[in-house]
């Protein structure tokens, strides 16, 4: 359609261009609400199905502090899966609706948790780099537009940096022991590299959501920036552990002051976004069992309600 | 009217938008709609806010000051939940 922008559209832009916060009661586009639902309920569902990659290694971690630290982390899942839940439903949607979605393969979540957790170095690894890339995005989403979003994001991004370190330093400790020790911390390196760098998604010039996200201040970093950051920082955390950069290709850039990175395997991010990653089904099979097996607990839940309620219909 | 057939509202104010509402006191009124005018009156005079949320006193369930220490003590010995817990090399940069 090709009509003008209306009074409240243009009303809407120019609150966004000022750098105010939309929130829930605001006049907002469906095309906003519609995206932003879909950012945000994505970002949820990642939350919630990345607990199972780690929560995979909690009975088999080294030592009872490294299980303490990893069910500290995988709680934090939850608790981020439950604010951008929430924030998701001030939208006008229900909790009920964003799980059957995800359920039914509607919704999306990060393509790197259809990723096996093999060994324990690849905990280290998911915290270093996989968190590490998730917190390149949460921070620059912390002034995103709208305002129940960029709340929940700083709340967060408070939280996340203790997962990024517990990661790091379980990679020091490997880096620094036994050969096999090391070469488990290069063999968990070399898988998870480049499926973090796809965290950030296709190239800004393939990417179907960015230049509206872009306007509407959903996003304010592109994906091709955001990726940079992380290449960039990840370069002296990689050599400090004394293990092999992945991508043979990179090379510092002094014109750019960046480094040029190789080519990332599209096809194989492609592939995984389809449903034909190692655990896409694994993850949302062990979902829905968990949801229906946790049935029970809702049902006690209504019907405490309803004892209560006619409890107190009988005392009035 | 006494005061007393008077409902406890507590109010909370947004200060600037993109921030959370904040608790700042509370207030008598004969509904919420009366709540809101008195809140602005009372709680907004030096343009504190943009925007403000009242809600029944009674309808607040609170943690109990008396039982702080047990109800909260779950976290008291999980340093590990802080990120200064993990010492980091300065040539890595910031995490």
């Amino acid at each position: 359609m090709n009509s003008l922008p209306s009074d409240l559209e243009r009303a809407f832009q120019a609150k966004i261009d000022n750098e105010y916060k939309i929130e829930p009661k605001d006049w907002m586009p469906a095309g906003y609400r519609k995206n932003l639902i879909r950012q945000i309920s994505q970002h949820a569902h990642s939350e919630v199905i990345g607990m199972q990659p780690e929560g995979h290694w909690i009975t088999r971690a080294p030592s009872l502090r490294r299980k303490a630290v990893l069910l500290a982390k995988v709680q934090d899942e939850a608790g981020h899966g439950l604010y951008l839940y929430s924030a998701t439903e001030t939208m006008g949607i229900t909790r009920a609706e964003l799980i059957d979605a995800l359920q039914t393969g509607q919704a999306k979540y990060a393509s790197i948790f259809n990723y096996p957790t093999q060994t324990w170095g690849d905990i280290g690894t998911v915290g270093w780099l996989v968190d590490g890339a998730a917190i390149c995005n949460q921070v620059s989403l912390q002034r995103t537009s709208y305002g129940p979003y960029a709340r929940s994001m700083i709340r967060i991004c408070k939280e996340e940096s203790f997962h990024q370190r517990q990661g790091y330093q379980i990679m020091m400790e490997l880096a620094k022991g036994t050969p096999e020790q090391k070469s488990m911390a290069q063999d968990s390196l070399n898988r998870f590299y480049w499926p973090s760098l796809m965290m950030f998604g296709p190239h800004d010039s393939e990417s179907a959501h960015s230049a509206k996200s872009m306007k509407w201040k959903i996003k304010r970093e592109t994906n091709d920036d955001l990726r940079q950051k992380f290449i960039d920082q990840t370069v002296p955390q990689i050599e400090f552990l004394g293990l092999e950069h992945p991508d043979k290709d990179l090379k510092w850039n002094e014109e750019r002051g960046h480094y040029d990175a190789g080519e990332i395997d599209w096809e194989e991010f492609h592939n995984v976004i389809n449903g034909n990653g190692h655990c896409n089904r694994q993850r949302i099979s062990h979902h829905v069992a968990a949801h229906e097996e946790g049935a029970w607990v809702r049902d006690a839940q209504n019907a405490y309600n309803a004892k209560m309620k006619a409890r107190r219909a009988e005392a009035a | 009217m006494s005061l007393e057939n008077l409902e406890l509202f507590e109010v909370f104010v947004r200060s600037s938008r993109g921030l959370d509402h904040k608790h700042v006191g509370s207030l008598h009124a004969e509904d919420a709609e009366h709540a809101l005018d008195y809140a602005r009156d009372c709680y907004t005079r030096r343009s504190e806010g943009i925007s403000i949320w009242v809600v029944k006193s009674a309808d607040i369930c609170s943690s109990q000051e008396d039982d702080a220490p047990e109800f909260f003590d779950p976290s008291d010995d999980k340093p590990y939940r802080h990120a200064t817990y993990y010492p980091l090399p300065k040539e890595v940069g910031n995490m």
